[in-house]
């Protein structure tokens, strides 16, 4: 399945791993600033393991990767999330 | 087709969420896909399922699912692709490609049950008649606050008054809720189906914070 999909999609993975579900939560992208929920990321599903780009400029913003007895969660393209309180 | 679940612990779930589904088979190979809830009551959750044929999930689901077997399921998930009564007293336009009315329809039957008397519209795209997901769940829906207009891109069924083919920006335009009149919009469907919609939407002259899009991928 090589067509993208959007953040909708990782509302599993992350629930699993952030509370609560982030997927509505604005995140901002640390190459452009753009702002948006997570939702709206453009979402690979098999990369392998899921791979979330900012859709305004590409850049990859988190990435969640299943091994056997861990899963890795990569952030490292938002530079902030707004967290309800 | 329609793939009905009973969850004993189910705890209800907002319109617009989904499930994961996760079948592993005995060499422990696992694939999950996600599915929207069309309804649920009382631990019993609804999905509309359309079957790929090439596909290695939904064939499964369509066809070699049996009473009694058991289906490893993870939600209600999802926080973005909600509708909630109550929210906002703004008209909403749903605009659904296929089995992306499935979530849409959920939302229309909240707002039934919740009386919510903001205006509801549908527009659902979709192949032939036989391919209508929810059809007697929608025409029971309809009335002065929900109304549903079919787009049938390959065939119609006899007596139909419209066009066949598929949705333009012309046919959106005419169908959906004015930029004026500022609808939130959920856009729902395959994934080259929910960026046109949406870029046309945009066209049209609506913002891109009131369209809300969900993308199931596929061409
Ligand atoms: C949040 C979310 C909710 C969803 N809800 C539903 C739902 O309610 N009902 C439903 O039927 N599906 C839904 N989907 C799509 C579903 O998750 C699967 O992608 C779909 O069933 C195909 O899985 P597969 O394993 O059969 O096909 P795969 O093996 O993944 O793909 C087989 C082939 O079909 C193509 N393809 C994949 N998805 C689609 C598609 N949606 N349309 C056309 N071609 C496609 C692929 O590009 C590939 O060529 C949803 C997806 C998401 C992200
Ligand atoms: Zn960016």
């Amino acid at each position: 399945m090589t067509t993208p999909l959007d953040g909708n999609v990782l509302a599993g993975a992350l629930a699993n791993l952030l509370v609560p579900d982030p997927t509505n939560l604005q995140a901002r992208c640390t190459n452009c600033g753009q702002v948006a929920p997570i939702a709206e990321a453009v979402v690979y599903p098999d990369a392998p393991g899921l791979v979330a780009r900012c859709r305004t400029c590409d850049h990859v913003l988190a990435a969640i990767v299943d091994d056997k007895d861990k899963t890795y969660l990569s952030l490292s393209g938002l530079s902030a999330i707004a967290l309800p309180k | 087709m329609r793939l009905v679940l009973d969850v004993p612990t189910w705890p209800g779930n907002e319109a617009g969420t989904h499930v994961d589904v996760r079948l592993t088979a005995p060499d422990g190979y696992q694939a999950t896909r996600s599915y929207s809830v069309a309804t649920s009551d009382r631990g019993r959750v609804v999905l509309g399922i359309e079957e790929l044929p090439d596909g290695e999930v939904s064939p499964f689901l369509v066809r070699e699912v049996r009473a009694g077997d058991k289906l490893e399921i993870h939600g209600p998930l999802g926080s973005y692709f909600l509708w909630r009564p109550g929210q906002s007293n703004r008209p909403v336009q749903l605009i659904a490609g296929g089995s992306g009315v499935v979530p849409l329809h959920a939302m229309a039957a909240a707002h039934a049950a919740a009386s919510d008397s903001t205006l509801f519209r549908l527009v659902y795209s979709v192949r032939t008649p036989a391919h209508v997901y929810f059809r007697d769940e929608l025409a029971a829906l309809a009335g002065p606050s929900f109304t549903v207009d079919y787009v049938y891109t390959r065939q119609a069924p006899p007596g139909w008054g419209g066009t066949v083919g598929r949705l333009t920006r012309d046919s959106l335009a005419s169908t959906t809720i004015a930029p004026h009149e500022r609808p939130r919009i959920f856009v729902c469907g395959s994934t080259r189906f929910a960026e046109t919609v949406a870029a046309w939407l945009l066209d049209l002259g609506h913002s891109a914070r009131d369209i809300l899009t969900e993308r199931y991928g596929g061409k």
